[in-house]
């Protein structure tokens, strides 16, 4: 999935407005795929609009790259509406549930460090945690280092979803995607 | 009204006014192929193989300019129709496909038949449907030629399962939406501004000029500006061959004497076009020179492959005719009369052979008036390309994205159908060799259809790649053990056969030929080293053109 980064490449996050039918995330997924497109992480869930669901894709590219995405995304007659989240006036999240090895030893120190993250522990076992953790996926980076002195027996991210600050929203009339 | 599901499909088509629709019978598709038994307004073609009647119907859209159908049953007979299918998507070809599948309760368990007939072709579709409930299928028939014809054109595929096609349903009949075209941008003063400062302008026109039916506007702006107009392969016969205005082919094959105009200008207006890389070879060195003004339906096409310096995005018979209105009247005539000069100084390189394939395409092209012209893929469809004299938009059906060998036969059919004209297909025996069971349709129907098989034994592109890039190692492209006659293939399917092997006969053999009334094969025996020049190496720019190869060896 991935190329060699290049120098020019920033991370950008789309967002998506798309039908809600069969076989749409294939559509999706199979464009950025035949196109090249590098797709960090892509999550889908329902939105306020049972028609409708909501597809949060990160992507690495040029300002090029960037543009040429959401023209193609645009295009399918599948797809609502289509645009670029600026980071900075976006709330952007991801969940981390991570499982790790920890004996009676190692537990007061992952409590420390949960706590430090505002992380959760939701599962505990004689020779096993599993923390919940949410935030910026930087944030979820950070932790998942920390743990790394720990085992990690294994790790699940969701994928990064975001919303617009401010009471605009992506497919109303204030604030369509420019075609070009 | 209530109606079943397969006569709900034909109303629908009904509605569309699609009135001859292109395909194959088969098990999961009876009951539409039984209700269009029972509608006298339809005709449906029968061709030998699912993938001839894709291309029939894109023949048929391409002279046309209706969206063209194409029917087959599940399983195989949906897979035959996937060329077709890509071949449409990457000419912009209108084209609806309807398929069978199994019934609903069948679906996904690997049924007799059964294949994932959307998923295998979401990435050649502009959008596809399954319909699994029976309410949502005159919709669905309706979409599809909406989102087909609309924007930049392309192809829909509709799958049906047998008990939705057998599903009593209600029916109310609607008027087809017209087709969306996308709104023009307001503001054109970057491109207007180019074009006046402009001193030695030149038009790229693509294939988008006849999608939108734009020739007139595209000749009147070539007028107000003085520039003169090269064409891509499918952008041929959007104006007339011989016209002043007209340069010739542009790109790998295109002629020498327009890499030269090219180098020479200032400002490329590209109209309908894409800077493929059979065009632009090197993208990121392609008219470095010069600048790019970008008219397009499509605006993801606007600086996908070459950068351009300012564009206009829009139906481009609207945007050439607001710009015709807008730039102001050049006089000079520098690049129109370069354009006299270099086609006279830069003619085609003559062929070697007893019999030139070039002096049989002239001599079609002078005596087949405003026939249809079909190609296949490899040398002949170049040579065609270089040398017919195209009359009028729409007569020229080629396959120029996707390069698809065995196109020709199915879409001489649907052209000659479409259009009510004779058709000329201009084939090799490679090409030919795939697809030549649809002789069998044309003779069935005694189409006027006339079949010029350039005969060299060989597969001839990919031998001159061989001798020019390939040491001369002929793999798998050496045929000479072929023991085909083609005048033979021609009887046996109830067609004439000709055979021509010399220049001295060619006048007589193509009028000869030109004047039967129906299906005739003219085998055309060529030399086997005949080589299509110029030519620009792939990833090369048009300063790299090669025109002509003494010895074997290349020269600039």
């Amino acid at each position: 999935m991935q190329n060699k980064r290049q120098d020019n490449e920033k991370t950008h996050i789309i967002s998506a407005l798309v039908t809600n039918e069969s076989g749409i995330l294939a559509r999706i997924s199979g464009l950025f795929a035949r196109r090249c497109y590098n797709i960090d992480s892509l999550a889908v869930c329902a939105t306020e609009d049972p028609a409708l669901s909501r597809m949060t894709v990160t992507v690495r590219g040029d300002e090029s790259v960037l543009r040429q995405i959401v023209l193609q995304l645009g295009k399918l007659p599948a797809c609502v509406m289509t645009g670029e989240l600026d980071a900075s006036r976006a709330v952007l999240r991801e969940l981390l549930l991570v499982k790790v090895a920890a004996g009676a030893a190692e537990r007061a120190d992952i409590e420390t460090a949960c706590r430090t993250y505002e992380a959760k522990i939701v599962d505990l076992s004689p020779d096993s945690v599993v923390i919940e953790l949410t935030g910026k996926p930087a944030k979820l980076d950070g932790f998942i280092e920390l743990m790394k002195q720990y085992e990690i027996i294994e790790l699940s991210r969701t994928g990064l979803t975001a919303i617009e600050r401010g009471s605009v929203k992506l497919n109303s009339e204030s604030n369509k995607t420019e075609t070009l | 009204m209530k109606l079943k599901g397969a006569e709900i499909i034909v109303k629908c088509l009904l509605e569309q006014n699609a009135t001859t629709v292109f395909g194959y019978p088969g098990g999961q598709i009876i009951d539409l192929f039984d209700a269009i038994y029972r509608e006298p307004k339809i005709t449906q073609i029968l061709t030998s193989h699912e993938q001839g009647a894709a291309h029939a119907a894109e023949g048929y859209a391409k002279s046309t300019g209706k969206v063209g159908v194409a029917i087959a049953t599940s399983g195989p007979g949906a897979t035959n129709l996937v060329t077709g299918i890509a071949d449409a998507y990457l000419d912009s070809v209108p084209l609806v496909a309807i398929t069978g599948n199994v019934p609903v309760p069948l679906l996904g368990r690997d049924s007799f038949q059964e294949v994932d007939i959307a998923g295998i072709t979401m990435p050649v579709t502009k959008h596809n449907f399954i319909v699994k409930n029976a309410d949502d299928l005159a919709d669905a028939i309706r979409r599809a030629f909406h989102i087909a014809r609309s924007d930049r054109p392309g192809p829909v595929l509709v799958d049906v399962p047998k008990d939705v096609q057998q599903a009593l349903i209600e029916y109310t009949a609607k008027q087809p939406e017209p087709p969306h075209k996308p709104p023009m941008q307001a503001d054109v003063t970057d491109a207007v501004e180019l074009i006046e400062r402009a001193k030695r302008p030149i038009i790229y026109a693509g294939g988008g000029c006849i999608a939108a039916d734009a020739s007139a506007e595209l000749l009147r702006f070539a007028e107000r500006i003085k520039a003169p107009i090269a064409t891509s392969v499918m952008g041929l016969s959007a104006i007339p061959t011989a016209h002043k205005y007209c340069a010739g082919l542009i790109g790998m094959h295109g002629h020498a004497s327009v890499a030269r105009l090219v180098e020479h200008s200032d400002l490329i207006i590209a109209a309908g076009a894409r800077f493929s890389d059979r065009v632009a070879g090197d993208r990121k060195k392609f008219c470095n020179h010069a600048k790019i003004v970008h008219i397009d339906i499509d605006a993801a096409e606007i600086d996908k492959n070459v950068r351009t310096d300012a564009y206009v995005r829009g139906d481009v018979k609207q945007v050439l005719k607001l710009l015709a209105m807008t730039v102001g009247e050049k006089r000079d005539e520098t690049m129109l009369d370069l354009n006299a000069e270099y086609k006279r100084k830069y003619a085609l390189p003559p062929c070697r052979g007893k019999l030139s394939p070039r002096a049989v395409i002239a001599c079609v092209s002078e005596n087949a008036g405003d026939a249809i012209v079909a190609t296949d893929v490899g040398q002949h469809q170049m040579w065609t390309a270089q040398g017919y004299s195209f009359k009028s938009p729409r007569t020229f059906l080629t396959s120029g994205g996707l390069g698809t060998m065995g196109f020709g036969m199915g879409a001489a059919i649907g052209g000659a159908i479409g259009s009510g004209r004779r058709a000329v297909l201009f084939t090799g025996d490679g090409s030919f060799h795939m697809n030549m069971n649809e002789l069998a349709t044309a003779v069935r129907l005694d189409l006027p259809l006339t079949v010029f098989v350039f005969d060299n034994r060989t597969l001839g592109m990919v031998r001159q790649w061989q001798k020019l890039f390939y040491g001369e190692r002929y793999s798998s492209t050496d045929l000479d053990a072929n023991k085909t006659d083609f005048v033979k293939i021609a009887e046996a399917f109830g067609a004439k056969g000709y055979l021509l092997d010399d220049d001295k006969n060619v006048e007589k053999t193509v009028k000869a030929a030109l004047a039967e009334s129906g299906v005739t094969v003219v085998d055309c025996k060529i030399e086997k080293d005949e080589l299509v020049l110029p030519m620009i190496p792939p990833g090369k720019t048009m300063h790299d053109i090669i025109t002509e190869i003494p010895d074997g060896k290349a020269r600039r």
